[in-house]
């Protein structure tokens, strides 16, 4: 298939993690922050084949694993009410709230719709008028451009039962994070090639800079990633830092300012509770004042949610700082399923735990 | 530090997630993957066990006499009932008479049971009876007992089918996972993933471009001819909910073998393969209704693809894999680059993803 094919060819593939691991007088640590690429290393055993000389460490870029609790419970709560539809991209159905999930509750008679764009769900709302349409606005930065078009396009026709619950994260602030942790061991970024497809990547410089780590931009097929590790790499051998770009046939360093503008027009940046994580201050967007009327939270502020329920077998932290493989935690595979998560990470399928559990049965041995 | 204890930052990586252990039934009980498999065995075998249970096939193969018969049952809840190359009738016909050809019989007789919820339209039902005739007469088989349920209205177009089959095995040795051997060649019949992406696009309003046509059809004519041309079968099944990675893990441990799949030997129409790009998924995973997996020697291999090229040249049939001794893995996959990764059963429902 063609702008496939050519990213998976695997001579190419040999060549690249032959000359890698040719090329490392050490071992490194490099972190691929978005959750889509953890999918693909695992899905294409890249991260084995880089082993020992390169190790892959999983961030905390799945944006359905990062949800917090309490927004699936406002979900949940929202979608049994009589007269509204909740719409959700399809994987956030299945991600555990305190009792249960969105698809739990459909089985109860919930109202839920799977939805492939927010437009989708202006549209549903636009035709029957008598029903609340909400829709559970997550992701990072590259969902919000299309979710604010959502509202505007709300606003524009002038639709009274259109809201989102919005559950934005940014994903720059997330890497600070991590680095300002005393124990952080991670020598050097992957960076998500969508997120900064929208964004650029003028937003790592200061980061890198500051922190002195390599972050090179990276794109999603095997080929992309590999080039990603061996920019990383080739700074790292050079005691270098500074921000890379290993997907110029997508990304600008001012990425789409089109995008960056509808979203500056619709959201501000405010402080975002991250599941597993917690509140990391000014890391997510909500609405605009003149946007309120379109927030759920606002609309339905009856049925918001506070909820935090706590377990202690799940290293789901530890995982997301690269201090823990999942299969390191007494509960992965035993009591931690996909089908019965006990930590975020399991549940979609770009969280690290659910990845492992998926594509490396022969390493739980 | 402390587990859960982040650093300087004074920021807690607890991961606070409820119970999700309810004890109820969930839609991803039905999905084919790890759940229902649980459920097999932890609710039914517990208590139905028996021999012919135990044969683990898609059709149960009973000695009645001097005539060895396959008898199966199935029921077909899919929404909507029609979409892209077929409709919930044809559906439950072909269904049940390739549960019978992969058992290595001729199907013979089919009982139909309907369960309608009220407010179906009478010419809809209609519409899928006929569908239902025409599938059965080109088979060759009748449908010669039947039940009618109505219950309260759930969903628009509500209507349920369940459909019995028996048939004949004519063949000394009926194909079954315990005559898999190391050495053993994969074949399968045609391009995966269609019915899946069709039912998909009918139900979330999605268009392709061409349209994905379901793959439902009649398996037993291809069947029967791989065996009249002397192919030496030694196991069949068909790939349907959880797709061709779930049929393969399940041969895989009743067999007790490995086996090793070059992901770039399966067909898939590239239509197939954008749309599961498009929309996260898995084509190894995506259903068929039309789409089996042989287990033949090697010295075989060459005869059964012509003879399933020369019956479907559309299909692209191909050898995918062999068989080896058994792994840490049941199924390995060579991928596309080239690298060995463990293809597991499906767990839980597959979801389109968010990005």
């Amino acid at each position: 298939m063609k702008y496939i094919d050519e990213y998976r060819n695997p001579d190419l593939v040999r060549k690249l993690i032959g000359d890698i691991k040719r090329s490392c007088t050490r071992e490194w640590k490099i972190m691929e922050v978005c959750g889509g690429q953890t999918h693909a290393f695992l899905r294409f055993g890249l991260d084995q084949a880089l082993y020992p000389e390169v190790q892959m460490i999983h961030g905390p870029g799945c944006p359905v694993c990062v949800t917090p609790v309490e927004k699936i419970d406002t979900a949940i709560a929202l979608s049994f009410r009589d007269n509204v539809l909740l719409c959700s991209f399809g994987d956030m159905l299945r991600v555990p709230g305190t009792e249960k999930s969105l698809l739990s509750a459909r089985v109860e008679g919930a109202h839920v719709q799977t939805v492939y764009s927010p437009l989708d769900a202006v549209r549903i709302a636009q035709e029957d008028t008598s029903k609340e349409v909400v829709f559970f606005a997550v992701g990072f930065e590259t969902t919000a451009p299309m979710n604010a078009i959502s509202v505007k396009k709300a606003k524009e026709l002038g639709l009274r039962n259109y809201s989102i619950l919005c559950a934005q994260v940014l994903v720059p602030t997330a890497i600070e994070v991590l680095l300002n942790d005393s124990a952080c061991q991670i020598d050097g970024f992957l960076s998500a090639g969508h997120v900064c497809t929208v964004m650029g990547y003028w937003e790592y410089e200061p980061i890198a800079e500051k922190y002195k780590k390599p972050i090179v931009v990276t794109g999603f097929e095997p080929i992309d990633l590999l080039l990603g590790v061996r920019n990383c790499v080739e700074l790292l051998e050079g005691g270098k830092y500074g921000v890379v770009n290993a997907y110029p046939r997508s990304v600008r360093r001012e990425g789409n300012t089109q995008a960056q503008a509808l979203i500056k027009e619709v959201f501000e940046v405010c402080d975002r509770n991250w599941r597993g994580i917690g509140v990391i201050p000014q890391s997510g967007l909500k609405l605009k004042p003149e946007y309120i009327d379109y927030d759920a939270e606002v609309k339905f502020a009856d049925l918001v949610c506070i909820s935090v329920t706590k377990t202690t077998v799940c290293i789901a932290g530890e995982i997301l700082q690269g201090k823990k493989k999942p299969s390191e935690c007494p509960a992965f595979a035993k009591e931690c399923t996909p089908e019965n998560p006990l930590g975020a990470p399991m549940v979609s399928n770009e969280g690290a735990c659910s990845a492992y559990y998926q594509y490396s049965h022969s390493r739980r041995d | 530090m402390n587990p859960g204890e982040f650093g300087s930052t004074g920021i807690s990586w607890s991961c606070p997630i409820g119970s999700t252990a309810s004890g109820k039934i969930t839609l991803a009980h039905g999905g084919g993957g790890t759940l229902m498999h649980k459920l097999i065995k932890d609710v039914f075998e517990k208590h139905f066990s028996n021999p012919y249970l135990r044969q683990h096939h898609d059709s149960t193969v009973i000695d009645l006499g001097k005539v060895r018969v396959a008898f199966t049952t199935d029921s077909f809840v899919v929404k909507p009932i029609f979409f892209p190359g077929g409709d919930i009738g044809k559906l439950a016909v072909c269904g049940t008479l390739n549960d019978l050809a992969v058992a290595g019989a001729c199907p013979l007789y089919l009982s139909a049971g309907f369960i309608l919820e009220e407010g179906l339209g009478v010419d809809v039902l209609e519409k899928i009876v006929c569908s239902m005739r025409r599938e059965a007469d080109l088979a060759g088989v009748s449908i010669v007992t039947g039940d009618t349920k109505v219950i309260e209205q759930k969903a628009e177009d509500g209507l349920y089918i369940n459909t019995s089959g028996i048939g004949i095995i004519k063949f000394e040795v009926p194909p079954s996972p315990k005559n898999i051997c190391r050495g053993d060649r994969i074949i399968i019949n045609g391009d995966i993933g269609r019915h899946g992406i069709a039912v998909l696009s009918a139900r979330e309003n999605i268009t392709f471009e061409p349209v994905i046509e379901s793959d439902c059809m009649n398996l037993a004519p291809a069947i029967l001819s791989l065996y009249e041309a002397g192919v030496e079968v030694h196991c069949l099944r068909d790939c349907t909910r959880g797709g061709l990675a779930t049929s393969l893990n399940e041969l895989a441990e009743e067999s007790q073998l490995s086996f090793i799949i070059e992901e770039y030997s399966v067909p898939i129409k590239d239509e197939v393969r954008g749309a599961c790009e498009i929309l996260g998924l898995n084509p190894l995973y995506v259903a068929n209704e039309g789409r089996f997996v042989a287990f033949v020697p090697e010295e075989d291999v060459s005869n059964a693809l012509d003879i399933l090229k020369d019956l479907y040249p559309d299909f692209t049939p191909a050898e995918i894999g062999r068989v080896i001794d058994k792994q840490n893995s049941p199924v390995i996959l060579r991928n596309y680059v080239g690298i060995d990764t463990s293809l597991p059963m499906l767990s839980g429902e597959q979801l389109p993803r968010i990005c």
